[in-house]
């Protein structure tokens, strides 16, 4: 019996110091960033003023990422892609990296797809969106939400 | 010595859509990153790459800090005629790479 009762108070001595090493907040500086309106203000900067509608774009991200060194990012449009109905171009932007750009690709009507692939750095858990261009002059949109455990971009080098 | 790795298949028929995979060795310094004495470290990425097939250029990238080292990007275009694909990347420090692939359309 007495032994027991040690038992459970070492227990919940353990379980308390447990909680108050869980308790100290995470802080996190970053000397730049991004932010939701500078991704604006950056998508108005290459797009203009022409209204985006949501579809016709397929952004494919992890939502969960590691690494934000080195992300798998594939956009992809909806796009018969003829001499007269092709995308244009497709603009990917981020929210808090310490600049809003991740990629503008030009396309072209014989690319026969509308497929770009490529790798990019996240330094936060954050929305991406990808615009694309079609040649009509319309805009379509995708937005991810995509969570990172290691931030990339602004680390100290060792 | 060219660093870039290209994936371009070799032969292909009329109008087929091929994927092309291209990949260049750099160490694309975002210029957002300080040493540990607090100095920055300059940037130095590459900031555009473009694909021409027979002289016309079927596409082109404009990159950022945000591209990862190494920059990977891969696309796609219809097999029209055989011929060459020439492949360009301009960076910052005067960086310049060319490399090139040829495939063969029946």
């Amino acid at each position: 019996m007495r032994e027991q009762k040690a038992t459970r108070r070492r227990f919940l001595r353990l379980a308390g110091s447990a909680a108050a090493i869980g308790a100290i907040p995470i802080v996190s500086v970053r000397p730049v960033e991004a932010t939701p309106e500078t991704m604006a203000n950056a998508i108005r900067t290459v797009i203009g003023n022409a209204p985006v509608q949501t579809g016709k774009v397929k952004l494919d991200i992890p939502p969960l990422v590691e690494n934000g060194n080195s992300v798998p990012m594939v956009v992809s449009v909806a796009s018969p892609m003829t001499s007269t109905d092709y995308v244009k171009s497709i603009h990917v932007f981020n929210e808090k990296n310490p600049q809003p750009n991740l990629g503008n690709f030009f396309l072209g009507p014989r690319a026969g797809r509308a497929q770009v692939s490529t790798r990019v750095r996240l330094a936060d858990s954050q929305k991406i969106t990808a615009i694309a261009r079609l040649s009509d002059g319309s805009l379509w949109s995708a937005t991810a939400e995509v969570v990172v455990t290691l931030a990339a971009c602004t680390e100290e080098v060792i | 010595m060219t660093a870039a790795l290209i994936n371009v298949p070799k032969k292909a028929k009329r109008g087929d859509i091929i994927e092309i995979k291209t990949l260049m060795s750099h160490i694309m310094e975002t210029g957002y990153r300080h040493t540990t004495s607090g100095q920055i470290v300059p940037r130095d990425i590459i900031t555009s790459f473009a694909c021409r097939y027979n002289g016309e250029e079927i596409f082109r990238a404009d990159l950022f800090p945000a591209t990862a080292a190494n920059p990977f990007i891969s696309f796609f275009t219809v097999a029209t005629e055989s011929g060459k694909f020439d492949f360009e990347w301009i960076g910052d420090n005067g960086f310049s790479e060319t490399a090139s692939a040829s495939i063969t359309v029946e």
